[in-house]
């Protein structure tokens, strides 16, 4: 089991959802970030003052995954939510040790 | 720190209450000798509702324009500045500071009231010999005249807040605005606005008659000026400079602004003092000032920088209403729009270029938009002062063949600033001196909410 973490742009966020669904991805948790990797940060100005503001507002999407479902999840994120710019974000895929469903107490692949 | 300094409160508090125990002292100059006209209907409506208006200025509207001005760790300790002077002042106001501004003079200079008005004595109705007696300033309870005036007297303390925001200690600000409003906004508004007053246009015989319709000099001036001697005292924030400290919240800052342009017509309109034609110019003349304030300064961004903002049109609607504060009751609406392009302009110098060049931290611009647009507006009504609005030949100003007005507005401005820098530092220094001026560095970094208040703005999971 995988956890999928994408960090992308805020207006792809339904773009990317609606694909997901479409591959069949039951569930996401989505949070609201700020960050920046080569993306420069933007100049805001305020009255006298003016400030290059380097922490941009991102969204990070969260999913869970079988093993074997890892590629192709992947691909969709990468698919729906590239424009091409610097500041498309980034996916992080990690190890997952155990997912449980509350409601009903189900562990492993069953919970995903 | 508070504990040990008991004794020094217990003097204060009972030197500042002594007048409600010498309330028993009449004097001969309690008020001028009151020509029996009757109560009028329309002229107390409007009254009270300008005060209603000018109360709203300070919050939410202050309070909401600072508010989100500030980061968002300080939103509630700029509310609470607020809200709490509306408490204190309003106190203050009744038990003394009305009576120092409006009951007689005392020591016959035209410096400060004396204590008759002291308490509300006079001030509210009585009986006597078997009759309601209705104390009465010209054609409205006095008690109007009492209420409406406290509302600026609140106001003024909470600009100066924007100077020192964000790191002022919030009981060293009480005792600061408590003794400022007593020694120097009275004082000032005694000069300007009592019959006795030396520099009053109501004063037939002052030697200087300076034209402060709703308080250019009285509200503006003195805050704006004193907010310059704060920030620099008080020192610039942490990281100021360096760390980005953009306004956390400018939809607030927005409504804010709106707030107080509406609040304004009561502010000047009301200033009038009845429903009048007067009120009425005042009124026209406050909203086009706002109107062309704001495309100045809007424009003047959209040039610079090529973007107008959300922030710069606020600023200049507020710059205008300030310039066109001491004007309103004696020029022209058409003048109120040069007066308010003026200030639009003439701020945003002083709130960007300026304030950059010499680096204090005069943290909401307080001496940017309040000082130097009163400066400018008591300067600009000397010019544009006009007998068809003020309908006395002798009132009016340089575009009229009356060239010494300048001089009389430059007078009161420039004893207005005077004591407001000297005031404002002798207070600073000895509020210091007790409780200390600003909040240790955790707490600033923590921030004024929780440090001061105990409680977060915005709790959301």
């Amino acid at each position: 089991m995988k956890k999928i973490e994408a960090v992308i742009r805020h207006f792809k966020l339904e773009e990317v959802k609606d694909a997901l669904m479409e591959a069949g991805v039951q569930g996401m948790t989505v949070t609201e970030v700020r960050g920046f990797g080569r993306q420069k940060g933007q100049k805001e100005q305020y009255r006298g003052a003016e400030y290059t503001v380097d922490f941009l507002p991102k969204a990070k999407m969260e999913v869970v995954v079988a093993d074997d479902q890892v590629k192709s999840v992947v691909e969709t994120i990468v698919r729906s939510a590239r424009t091409g710019q610097i500041g498309d974000g980034k996916i992080f895929v990690t190890d997952l040790d155990e997912i449980v469903r509350i409601r009903t107490g189900e562990s492993g692949p069953e919970a995903i | 720190m508070l504990l040990k300094c008991w004794p020094v409160f217990a003097v204060s508090v009972t030197v500042c209450l002594w007048p409600m125990f010498a309330m028993a002292q009449e004097s001969d100059l309690t008020s001028v000798p009151e020509i029996a006209v009757p109560l009028n209907g329309a002229d107390i409506a409007w009254m009270l509702t300008s005060s209603a208006l000018v109360l709203m200025m300070t919050a939410p509207g202050l309070a909401m324009f600072y508010g989100g001005l500030v980061r968002k760790k300080n939103i509630l300790g700029v509310m609470m500045q607020c809200v709490f002077l509306m408490g204190i002042m309003s106190l203050v106001w009744s038990l003394w500071g009305y009576s120092l501004v409006f009951s007689g003079d005392l020591g016959g200079l035209g410096l400060i009231g004396d204590l008759g008005f002291a308490g509300l004595h006079g001030v509210i109705p009585t009986w006597e010999n078997g009759q309601q007696v209705v104390p009465q300033f010209l054609t409205i309870p006095r008690s109007v005249h009492m209420i409406f005036n406290m509302m600026f007297f609140i106001i003024t303390p909470a600009l100066i807040c924007g100077a020192f925001a964000e790191r002022m200690k919030f009981g060293s600000m009480v005792l600061f605005s408590v003794l400022w409003g007593t020694f120097v906004y009275c004082p000032v508004a005694h000069w300007v606005w009592s019959d006795y007053g030396w520099c009053s246009e109501f004063n037939k015989s002052a030697a200087f008659q300076a034209f402060d319709f709703a308080g250019g000099t009285v509200v503006h001036v003195t805050s704006g000026f004193s907010a310059l001697v704060c920030a620099v005292l008080l020192g610039k924030r942490l990281g100021f400079g360096h760390e980005p400290m953009p306004p956390h919240n400018l939809t607030y800052t927005c409504i804010g602004a709106a707030l107080l342009w509406v609040g304004w017509f009561g502010f000047n309109a009301g200033s009038a003092g009845a429903a009048s034609a007067v009120a009425a110019n005042a009124f026209v003349a406050t909203h086009l000032a706002a109107a062309a304030g704001t495309v100045a300064w809007a424009v003047i961004e959209w040039i610079i920088r090529g973007k107008p903002s959300i922030l710069g049109a606020c600023s200049g609607a507020v710059a205008g209403l300030v310039c066109i504060t001491p004007a309103s009751g004696s020029c022209t609406p058409i003048a109120g729009i040069i007066l308010g392009l003026s200030a639009g302009i003439v701020c945003y110098y002083f709130c960007t270029k300026f304030k950059n060049r010499y680096g204090y931290d005069d943290t909401l611009d307080a001496f940017g938009i309040h000082g130097v647009g009163g400066v400018l507006g008591a300067l600009l009504t000397g010019v544009f002062a006009s007998k068809s609005i003020t309908g006395d030949a002798s009132k009016c100003g340089l575009l009229e063949g009356n060239p010494e007005q300048v001089m009389e507005q430059a007078v009161a401005i420039a004893a207005s600033i005077t004591l407001a820098v000297f005031g404002t530092f002798i207070i600073l220094k000895l509020v210091d001196s007790v409780l200390g001026l600003r909040v240790n560095q955790a707490g600033e970094l923590q921030g004024l909410d929780i440090d001061q208040h105990g409680e977060e703005g915005y709790i959301f999971y």
